[in-house]
């Protein structure tokens, strides 16, 4: 099949099969390797991404359902030239060991950020109608659906709890 | 993944002609992407729906909510109205899959996902539900993740959905569409079949049928809600266990009202309503509360991996029902006295 994706607003037309999934058409055809496969079935979160805003994971996704979608890819959020401050803060704070995980950990965090932002509770907020503040517990809840085999999650809390602190 | 072929759907009607000739509906594909990689399902057609219009908002019909179903579970635990007036289902909600999951998955994908039983993932073991007249490896086997009622000598599968029984706790209607354009009501407990000696047979649709919405009854502003979820780590997990309580209080401090669901622990979202029936109209106590779970266990199918579910469900209800009817607060109960 033709499709066009739109990927950190760089429109592109592809030919694929519609068995490609997102996160191969990202990898393999558009050679954006910043976002991993970890274990291709939704369980790891090394292959997150930004869909219209929402993070999601890209191993999960058919490419030909996202016509029309804007996606951002870790590339799409800062360069090495030009670090993002959520990327700089998982420097500062040693967020990561071999940095597999840490694409998609960067992705999924800054979608965090913006969840806690418009106020969307979790399960570990007190009360359903004001989640509080966003500390240890409630970044280790909202991040849950983020592996990380070199088990780097104190730094990783710790960056995102610096940028959250530093946006607000 | 298998090859197949691609559709997105203009409009129901288009929708409807493709599942009628053969086709699976891809909703968030959350499920089903997963379950095609590994060939445990094998779809040679796929119909898109998630770009239907008018299938994607939450309406106040006046008599309660109308949940369309391409709703996403995040859309729906953070919509205002649900988190008010139904704290139970944005809980369960929230204690389900992953922020990035919950962004894809739908309302109706969540209903229809399908077992976690490790040996249905299994196309090397035999399973009766992926394979009929193939035997059922969980008896016998690992069976951590499987259900200890409304299991059959066939199938002992769980439903792993948290949502589902937070709805089944609501009296949740389902709306579904025919082939034929009729659309008919139904409630969730009708769409989903105990699996009997046919447990390949999960759910009550027709052919060319698709779930539309979801309906929830007006809100009751009397009743307290909670929704309890144990699990092997604190998040991220399917239910060993689950207990969606929807609790009335009477000015009398007489339970007046009970509804109960429970995930984990069911091959279907469970509800009994003998449970409910041991609680109203009694005065709420540990006595009580671990009477209405002898109730709920009377007859429980264990098997050796997953006998320690009894106990547990056992211990959790009486924990949220304590919590729920504000027990909690008054006296400390040793859980262990619960076993
Ligand atoms: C790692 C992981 C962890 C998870 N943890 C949890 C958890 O803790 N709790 C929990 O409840 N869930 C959990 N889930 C499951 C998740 O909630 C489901 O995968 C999701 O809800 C399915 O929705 P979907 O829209 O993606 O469905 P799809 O994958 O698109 O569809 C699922 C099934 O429903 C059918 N279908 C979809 N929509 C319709 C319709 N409108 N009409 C007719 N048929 C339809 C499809 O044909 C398919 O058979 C987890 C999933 C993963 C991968
Ligand atoms: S690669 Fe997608 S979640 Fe692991
Ligand atoms: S840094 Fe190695 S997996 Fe996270």
């Amino acid at each position: 099949m033709k499709i066009s994706l739109s990927v950190n607003g760089t429109q592109h037309s592809l030919e694929i099969e519609p068995r490609v999934t997102l996160l191969d058409a990202l990898r393999d055809r558009l050679k954006l390797t910043g976002s991993k496969k970890g274990c291709d079935h939704g369980q790891c979160g090394a292959c997150t991404v930004m869909v219209n805003g929402r993070r999601v994971n890209s191993c999960l996704s058919l490419a030909v359902m996202h016509e029309d979608d804007e996606i951002t890819t870790i590339e799409g959020i800062g360069t090495p030239d030009e670090l993002a401050r959520l990327q700089q803060n998982f420097v500062e704070c040693d967020g990561y060991q071999c940095g597999y995980c840490t694409p998609g950990q960067i992705v999924s965090a800054k979608a965090a950020i913006e969840e806690a932002k418009a106020g969307w509770p979790s399960y570990v907020s007190p009360t359903l109608a004001d989640m509080g503040e966003l500390d240890d517990e409630e970044i280790a809840e909202r991040m849950s659906g983020n592996l990380c085999r070199c088990s780097a999650y104190p730094g990783i809390r710790q960056a995102i709890a610096k940028t959250a602190k530093e946006d607000a | 993944m298998r090859p197949f072929d691609y559709t997105r759907a203009t409009d129901l009607e288009d929708a409807a002609h493709h599942l009628s000739s053969g086709s699976t509906v891809i909703a968030g594909g959350t499920n089903l992407l997963d379950l095609m990689k590994i060939q445990v399902m094998t779809p040679d057609h796929l119909v898109d729906i998630t770009r239907l219009p008018g299938l994607s908002d939450i309406e106040d019909t006046g008599s309660g909510l109308r949940i369309g179903t391409l709703v996403t579970n995040s859309d729906l635990a953070g919509d205002t109205r649900v988190r008010n007036g139904y704290p139970v289902l944005a809980r369960a909600l929230l204690a389900g899959a992953s922020g990035q999951l919950r962004n894809k998955a739908t309302t109706g994908g969540n209903f229809l996902q399908r077992t976690r039983c490790p040996y249905f993932y299994d196309t090397a073991m035999p399973c009766n539900k992926r394979e009929p007249n193939s035997g059922c490896s969980a008896q016998g086997g690992d069976a951590r993740m499987c259900a200890i009622l409304g299991t059959s000598p066939e199938c002992i599968a769980a439903h792993p959905s948290d949502m589902a029984v937070a709805m089944r706790a609501l009296d949740a209607q389902v709306e579904v569409r025919g082939a034929d354009g009729e659309t008919r009501m139904m409630a969730l407990d009708d769409l989903y079949h105990l699996p009997g000696d046919r447990p390949d047979r999960e759910y009550a649709l027709d052919k060319g049928e698709i779930i539309i919405a979801a309906h929830l009854p007006a809100p009751s502003p009397n009743t307290r809600q909670t929704y309890r979820k144990v699990r092997d780590r604190a998040s991220y997990a399917f239910a060993l266990v689950s207990v969606a309580a929807v609790i009335e209080m009477g000015e009398d401090g007489k339970i007046a009202n009970a509804a109960l669901a429970f995930g984990g622990i069911g091959t279907r979202p469970w509800r009994d309503p003998e449970v409910e029936k041991e609680l109203i109209g009694s005065e709420p106590s540990n006595e009580l509360f671990a009477k209405a779970a002898d109730v709920l266990l009377r007859d429980a199918w264990l098997e050796e991996s997953n006998a320690f579910k009894a106990p547990l469900a056992k211990r959790t209800l009486i924990s949220a029902l304590r919590d729920v009817t504000g027990l909690s607060g008054q006296d400390h109960y040793d859980m262990g006295d619960a076993a």
